[in-house]
């Protein structure tokens, strides 16, 4: 009786492998949404505060980022700059550069957003109780902002652990790529593909689902 | 009354270059409760604003028992602790119960137990009759029980002076007497106060003195009955009609409210 094909991924060390290209996945997601933070931080407190050209650009950037597609982005750099200025970039470093290109504007909206969401009478009727600059920060402004933007920033960090996966065309070997290689290995196996192509489904709920419960649970929450 | 615990004398406030106060002094003596009206945009939220230092004067100076607070930058967070304020909009901290709404001033900027200022919290719920939504979300309750625990969270601070500005105007009708009843009780209680209201009736039941404000000037000050009951300029007159209506059986020339025996 032939084999179901789900039985390859149990065979020697495929499943580790399927894990470890997980692995590359989300340390990519997990630099890219650390780093997207850091900027995005300072790109949203130069939308509220820069001069107008200041904000332009952002706009500019945050338009540029929206309508251009991810895979374009990633040729660009990983095989234009590689070309264009001799930068022998590798694959994953290439993602991180366009990924956090990409996530520094959508989370620094999403921080501009939270910031100036937040009524100035709230900072004011702190002030009336006598409460000092840092405390009225810590108190009041700060838990109202994150309250605003967790939602908001987990549900973009789904966004980017899901989006790493077109990284496999520049050629890093993240879970997908790993995937393939095994249905390659196991040709003859008809329904192969189908398998790996499930469980490697099923790797990417479990990782995002979670946050993605944990984002809605927290907007009813402090809704 | 006793002694002068606020004198603002002679402050002016331009926005861009149009003046909203221009030239106002005034004297609050302990215990007092004097209601500020006039027409809007006069410059009343300006003025209480001034007051505790959210917006800085042009000209003039503020003393507060004798000290001056005006034109200070450094530690004004101090002057405040002194001063409570209560705006229109209702300003409670939505990400905490109202219980820590009531807790933060005191513990956090006055530094005093948190245990002691608890018990004192219940006790002024209490009397405003809201114990029982000491645990409960700003959002889940009505506008007149927001204000009502607004009071209280000013009061707490143990102000030496309370700054009401409007606190009715976003209310529905029904909620105003609520919350305008707590300030009577607070007035009882000796609390000096400045109230900027709309609410005729109640500024003649809770002042000692009125102001009548217009385009940034004290135009008229008096006790409330003369202020109600005859104004002597004609503007005060004319701002006092805007609170009536006539009757549409009634033919006869409009005539300001109690203004019969002018
Ligand atoms: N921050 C500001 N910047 C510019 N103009 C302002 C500012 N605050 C107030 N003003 C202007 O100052 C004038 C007085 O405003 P203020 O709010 O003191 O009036 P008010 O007497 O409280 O009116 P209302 O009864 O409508 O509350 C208004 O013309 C207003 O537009
Ligand atoms: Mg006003």
């Amino acid at each position: 009786m032939q084999d179901l094909g789900i039985g390859i991924l149990f065979k020697g060390v495929n499943f580790q492998r399927l894990l470890g290209g997980l692995w590359v996945t989300l340390r990519l997601a997990l630099i890219t949404i650390g780093l997207s933070c850091l900027f995005g931080l300072l790109f949203g407190m130069l939308m509220l505060s820069g001069k107008r050209i200041v904000k332009a650009f952002c706009r500019l950037w945050l338009e540029i980022v929206r309508f251009m597609p991810q895979l374009v982005l990633l040729y660009l750099v990983y095989f234009g700059f590689a070309r264009l200025f001799g930068w022998d970039l590798d694959g994953e470093t290439s993602a991180v550069i366009v990924f956090t290109f990409w996530g520094t504007a959508e989370m620094g909206d999403l921080i501009r957003g939270a910031l100036t969401s937040i009524p100035r009478h709230q900072t004011e009727s702190a002030a009336a109780l006598g409460l000092n600059k840092a405390r009225i920060y810590l108190h009041i402004l700060i838990p109202q902002t994150l309250r605003r933007l967790l939602p908001q920033a987990i549900n973009l960090s789904t966004r980017i652990i899901k989006t790493t996966a077109l990284v496999k065309m520049i050629n890093v070997t993240e879970v997908l790529k790993v995937g393939q290689q095994i249905i390659g290995q196991f040709y003859r196996q008809p329904d192969a593909a189908f398998w790996v192509y499930f469980v490697i489904f099923l790797l990417y709920f479990l990782v995002c689902w979670p946050f993605s419960l944990l984002a809605r649970h927290l907007e009813k929450r402090w809704a | 009354m006793g002694e002068a615990i606020l004198r603002v004398r002679d402050i002016h406030k331009s926005f861009d270059g149009t003046g909203v106060l221009r030239g106002v002094s005034m004297e609050i003596r302990e215990g007092e409760v004097v209601v500020i009206v006039g027409p809007s945009g006069c410059g009343k939220s300006t003025l209480l604003r001034c007051i505790n230092g959210l917006e800085t004067i042009d000209r003039g100076e503020i003393f507060l028992r004798g000290e001056k607070i005006s034109g200070r930058r450094k530690d004004l967070h101090l002057v405040r602790q002194r001063i409570g304020m209560v705006f229109q909009s209702y300003d409670l901290f939505p990400h905490m119960k109202v219980m820590d709404n009531l807790l933060l001033g005191p513990t956090k900027a006055l530094g005093r137990p948190r245990a002691e200022v608890e018990k004192e919290a219940l006790e002024m719920l209490e009397r405003v009759g809201l114990r029982e939504k000491a645990c409960a979300l700003p959002r889940t309750l009505s506008g007149g029980q927001k204000q009502r625990v607004a009071l209280v969270r000013a009061m707490l601070m143990r102000p030496e002076i309370l700054l009401l500005d409007e606190i009715t105007a976003a209310l529905d009708p029904e909620m105003v007497s609520e919350v305008l009843n707590v300030v009577i009780d607070l007035a009882r209680g000796g609390m000096t106060m400045a109230i900027v209201t709309h609410e005729m009736r109640f500024a003649e039941a809770v002042a000692d003195r009125v102001l009548f404000l217009e385009e940034g000037v004290v135009l008229e000050e008096g006790t409330p009955e003369e202020f109600f009951h005859a104004p002597k300029t004609e503007r005060a007159r004319h701002f006092l009609q805007s609170f009536t209506y006539a009757s549409k059986r009634d033919k006869v020339e409009i005539q300001p409210k109690n203004n019969a025996g002018d």
